[in-house]
């Protein structure tokens, strides 16, 4: 350095500054920057995700199940058909004798939009028993029932074993026994050489029929046609009840008309009933289910919303000198809460997609062992993540706006 | 860097040639707000031109840190001016701070700072993240700052499997990146050994030589001793300001 006498004069000009720029982060480097904390801490970004996964998880298990045994119910509805009444004559003090008027069926089949009537006739007093030793008294609780040929189409009835009644049976005493009844009486197959006493009489067992879905009763009976009813054990072949196939577009108006029609002197003595009606019950029932289901989902998913915010409370606590750094390195208020937040919302949506494939695993587990068609609403799918996303948002932002209002020379302190 | 120069005369009346003032504290004090408040800066006036290495020197409670917060921008003056790269502090919002900073100021800290987990290239990549360049721009400019502080073998290394006179070097590299007017290093050497603490001294020279402005911030009056330009602060106040001619 060479120093000199004279006072030099200043000439150069004043240090003008450029224009300020301002920090600037692009949105695929702030993405990176809110998985820092999942890099650094993978347990606790695990477990914080679990609690929403298991809460989506729970939510879209419940819709996707309440969906799959529905389809399988419309299946049923489908197949069984919902156009099926079945007119009963009402029994007990006030409702009459319990029997129908014998032409009732005829009447009936003269409605229009009626297509099939079925008659079923109980046997008053008549028993089913395997051998002639066994005590009168022990009945098993098996009735007799007399019917149409038409019966099993009507009620869309299956074949366990062995054949359905047909005009060359149906002459003969033969019968055809329900589900429960031959499950009762030990006859598991048919062999042709069985034989059972209906009062006094044996009768040929020549079918086992599946379980009837509309008209559990007559899994507990054994079945004789009319006419074999008639000839060998003596019935009147007075109807009990019958039943009704229509119109599916008119179903309303042939109800309204139909205790009138088979009834006319009493209709206030007959019943009329749409057996789907009970199944469609207990699907309403099984929704009610559903809602409980799902509202104990959304208390999982709240829970696991609070336990995101927990863990992102104690993440920026845990890394003040990182908010510090990022701010001594240029981060605005904004870069630093947007990090917190994009956090939470990385690890709620981790713990949303994982929750729904989590939920639409079970639902496809439990519908393959049920034989059901896997049904996953769409929606389901869609709001689980969104449901998780929101909750993120909302668990996320105190921690994000708290880190950001840190102060920066109080974050590097504490490191 | 090109070197702008002022001249000025010295106490003898000769006339010396100082550089233009990268950072300028006039008359500045700091309170802290308690009963009765804490004066942790009271009147302090400096400057440091473009190009110089120069420590801030003094005990503990002396008012160091709240001198480094406040040169960084990190914090505000309660009164005085602050200049930094030609904008002063006291007009500029929380945003445009944070923007001079990204861009005019590295840190280096005695504590390292380092992000674990994450290799060395990606922490110093992070020294220009709030610069708006790209990730492969940063990227390369990281392998250049690591060459200079030669860890270019370390280059994929994580931050935790370093030694710690390499993860201080890491740490300057991420100071270095983008080239910024002033470079604030808060005791560099105070977590090192002997051996990393001298390395690390030497490495700021070189980098001063190569043209960087760098204040060090330092205890260790031996340390103060091996810098060109050493200010002593106690109580708040600037104790001496001594330069050694080379």
């Amino acid at each position: 350095m060479t120093a000199t006498t004279n006072i030099a004069i200043d000439t150069t000009p004043p240090l003008r500054p450029a224009k300020l720029q301002r920090s600037l982060v692009n949105t695929v480097d702030m993405a990176r920057t809110a998985t820092v904390g999942m890099r650094t801490r993978k347990m606790r970004t695990a477990l914080s995700a679990l609690g929403i996964m298991i809460g989506i998880a729970a939510m879209v298990g419940v819709l996707g199940l309440s969906e799959s045994s529905k389809s399988e119910l419309l299946a049923q509805l489908d197949s069984l058909g919902t156009n099926l009444l079945t007119v009963q004559a009402g029994a007990g003090v006030g409702a009459g004798s319990g029997e129908l008027p014998a032409d009732a069926a005829a009447m009936i089949s003269r409605i229009g939009p009626v297509e099939v009537t079925t008659t079923i006739s109980e046997v008053e007093g008549a028993n089913v028993y395997r051998t002639d030793y066994i005590p009168t008294t022990q009945t098993s609780g098996i009735t007799v029932q007399a019917v149409d040929l038409s019966l099993v189409d009507t009620l869309a009835g299956t074949i366990d074993d062995g054949t359905w009644l047909t005009d060359a049976t149906a002459d003969y005493p033969t019968t055809v026994l329900g589900s429960v009844a031959a499950e009762r009486l030990g006859i598991t197959e048919i062999t042709g050489t069985q034989q059972v006493l209906i009062d006094d009489e044996w009768f040929t067992p020549i079918a086992i029929l599946d379980q009837f879905e509309l008209s559990p009763d007559l899994d507990r009976a054994a079945l004789v046609s009319l006419d074999a009813a008639s000839n060998y054990l003596g019935d009147e072949n007075v109807p009990t009840s019958i039943l009704v196939r229509v119109d599916p577009d008119r179903i309303d108006d042939v109800t309204s008309v139909l205790a009138a029609t088979a009834n006319p002197q009493n209709p206030e003595e007959v019943e009329v009933e749409r057996p789907t009606d009970a199944l469609e019950a207990r699907e309403a029932a099984g929704d009610a289910l559903t809602a409980l289901f799902l509202g104990l989902g959304a208390v999982a998913l709240l829970v696991g919303g609070v336990g995101i915010a927990n863990v992102m409370v104690i993440s920026v606590l845990e890394r003040r000198t990182e908010i510090g750094l990022r701010r001594a390195l240029g981060a605005t208020k904004k870069h630093v809460s947007l990090q917190f937040l994009g956090e939470a919302l990385l690890l709620a949506g981790v713990g949303g997609v994982g929750g729904v494939a989590l939920g639409a695993l079970a639902t496809r587990t439990y519908a393959d062992i049920r034989g059901w068609d896997t049904i996953i609403p769409p929606i389901a799918m869609a709001g689980g993540v969104v449901a998780a996303l929101i909750i993120g948002a909302g668990a996320g932002l105190y921690p994000a706006i708290r880190a950001a209002r840190l102060s920066p020379t109080d974050a590097l302190r504490t490191g | 860097m090109t070197s702008t120069t002022t001249t000025r005369n010295d106490n003898h009346g000769a006339a010396v040639q100082t550089p233009a003032p990268v950072l300028a504290f006039d008359n500045v004090v700091k309170e802290y707000p308690s009963t009765p408040p804490v004066r942790a800066l009271d009147g302090v006036t400096f400057d440091v031109g473009e190009g110089e290495l120069m420590a801030i020197v003094g005990p503990s409670g002396s008012g160091k840190s709240t001198l480094l917060h406040i040169m960084g921008t990190l914090d505000r003056p309660t009164a005085g001016d602050v200049t930094v790269a030609g904008h002063q502090v006291s007009t500029l919002s929380d945003r445009e701070l944070s923007g001079l900073r990204s861009r005019h100021i590295g840190f280096v800290f005695q504590q390292f700072h380092l992000l674990n987990g994450y290799t060395a290239l990606d922490n110093v990549a992070d020294g220009a993240l709030y610069t708006g360049a790209t990730r492969s721009e940063r990227r390369e400019l990281a392998r250049q700052a690591l060459t200079k502080v030669g860890l270019a073998h370390r280059i994929d290394h994580e931050a935790n499997k370093l030694s710690g006179g390499e993860r201080q070097r890491v740490a300057v590299a991420r100071a270095i990146l983008g080239d910024p007017s002033i470079i604030l290093a808060d005791e560099p050497t105070g977590n090192l050994d002997s051996k990393s603490s001298d390395a690390i001294v030497e490495l700021i020279q070189s980098l001063n030589a190569a043209g960087a402005t760098i204040v060090v911030i330092t205890h260790n009056p031996d340390i103060a001793k091996l810098f060109p330009r050493s200010v002593g602060i106690r109580d708040g106040r600037i104790d001496y300001d001594t330069r050694t001619t080379p």
